[in-house]
């Protein structure tokens, strides 16, 4: 009963990669729209977007290591 | 690893994870502290490939370069000016450090998509290595350049003085996550970049959905192709970004 509690688990975690999925988009989109404001501003910007693509993600990247430890560790 | 799905209506035999098993290299005894696995093979492999692109193809020193000294060439000029940008110019003393980290994460991550490879970044064990000696050198450099004033960056001098103890626990706290993020950041896409391209082919014995799946292959490999150097620029930026930190800790 526990396994199947744990992997129902696992896949609520999913849920996580959605949301990730929507910062993410959120962060590339604000960087289109502003690049596309002032295209000589946004080549100095793209380091800018990349940490904040990373950010974004790294949460996501959590959502599926808590459901990677609920699959394997528990 | 497709051909050991032969179950009857398809299905997945072989089990997605599989391909991150670490196992000895020679004979079957457990896995110490010194045995040699298949970790250890890639990550020699790994680091002879760094050294067979930047010493063997720069040791020419043509006017013209070829393809090699092409490519040394401009890791060495993305990663410099990367350095230069994001952590400041007294960054460059750590400029080696930074492109050793770049070269041998880059490499393992591009080793790691060769079929029937293994991706060493994929372990936790290895990334938390590397972050946790960003980590401790930041700190260490930390405190060695500005001493008890590196506390400051913990000190947000620009906020209103009563949010300022609130906001120091919150900065402890991020400081601390660091090392955290960022390994998990790196060996969580690989590993999870992977570990779809193998449920993807477990799909390729179903014999109705196998073109589809081969098609989904080759997109995600596409795809971790983008991310294993995305995320290895992610990590060196990143690392960039903490010494900055480090070297003006003032907000």
């Amino acid at each position: 009963m526990e396994g199947e509690l744990a992997h129902i688990g696992a896949g609520l975690a999913a849920i996580g990669s959605g949301a990730a999925a929507i910062g993410v988009g959120t962060v590339a989109g604000n960087f289109l729209s502003g690049a596309l404001r002032n295209p000589s501003a946004a080549a100095g910007q793209t380091a800018t977007l990349f940490i904040g693509i990373a950010f974004a993600e790294a949460l996501g990247i959590f959502s599926f290591l808590v459901a990677l430890l609920l699959m394997f560790a528990v | 690893m497709a051909t050991e799905a032969q179950g009857e209506e398809g299905g997945l035999v072989f089990h997605p994870m599989d391909q991150f098993i670490v196992k000895p290299l020679f004979g079957d005894g457990p896995v110490g502290l010194f045995t040699i696995t298949n970790v250890t093979l890639w990550m020699a492999i790994t680091v002879v490939a760094v050294i067979a692109l930047m010493v063997l193809g720069t040791s020419g020193r043509a006017t013209i370069p070829g393809r090699m000294q092409s490519i040394g060439e401009l890791a060495y000029g993305f990663i410099y000016k990367m350095v230069e940008d994001v952590a400041g110019k007294d960054a460059v003393a750590f400029f080696p450090y930074i492109m050793t980290l770049f070269m041998f994460i880059v490499f393992a991550n591009f080793l790691g998509l060769v079929p029937m490879s293994f991706t060493t970044t994929s372990h936790f064990a290895v990334t938390v290595l590397l972050a946790l000696l960003v980590f401790v050198t930041v700190t260490v450099v930390g405190f060695v350049k500005n001493g008890a004033a590196f506390l400051g960056l913990f000190w947000v001098s620009s906020a209103p003085l009563a949010l300022r103890p609130v906001l120091a626990v919150i900065e402890i706290i991020s400081y601390f996550v660091r090392p955290v993020s960022h390994s998990i950041r790196l060996a969580g896409n690989l590993m999870a970049g992977h570990a779809v391209i193998k449920v993807f082919a477990g799909f390729a014995a179903i014999a109705a959905v196998s073109p589809l799946s081969v098609v989904a292959i080759t997109a995600m490999y596409g795809l971790e192709v983008l991310v294993s150097f995305i995320q290895a620029y992610v990590f060196t930026i990143l690392t960039c970004v903490y010494l900055k930190d480090a070297l003006h800790p003032s907000h």
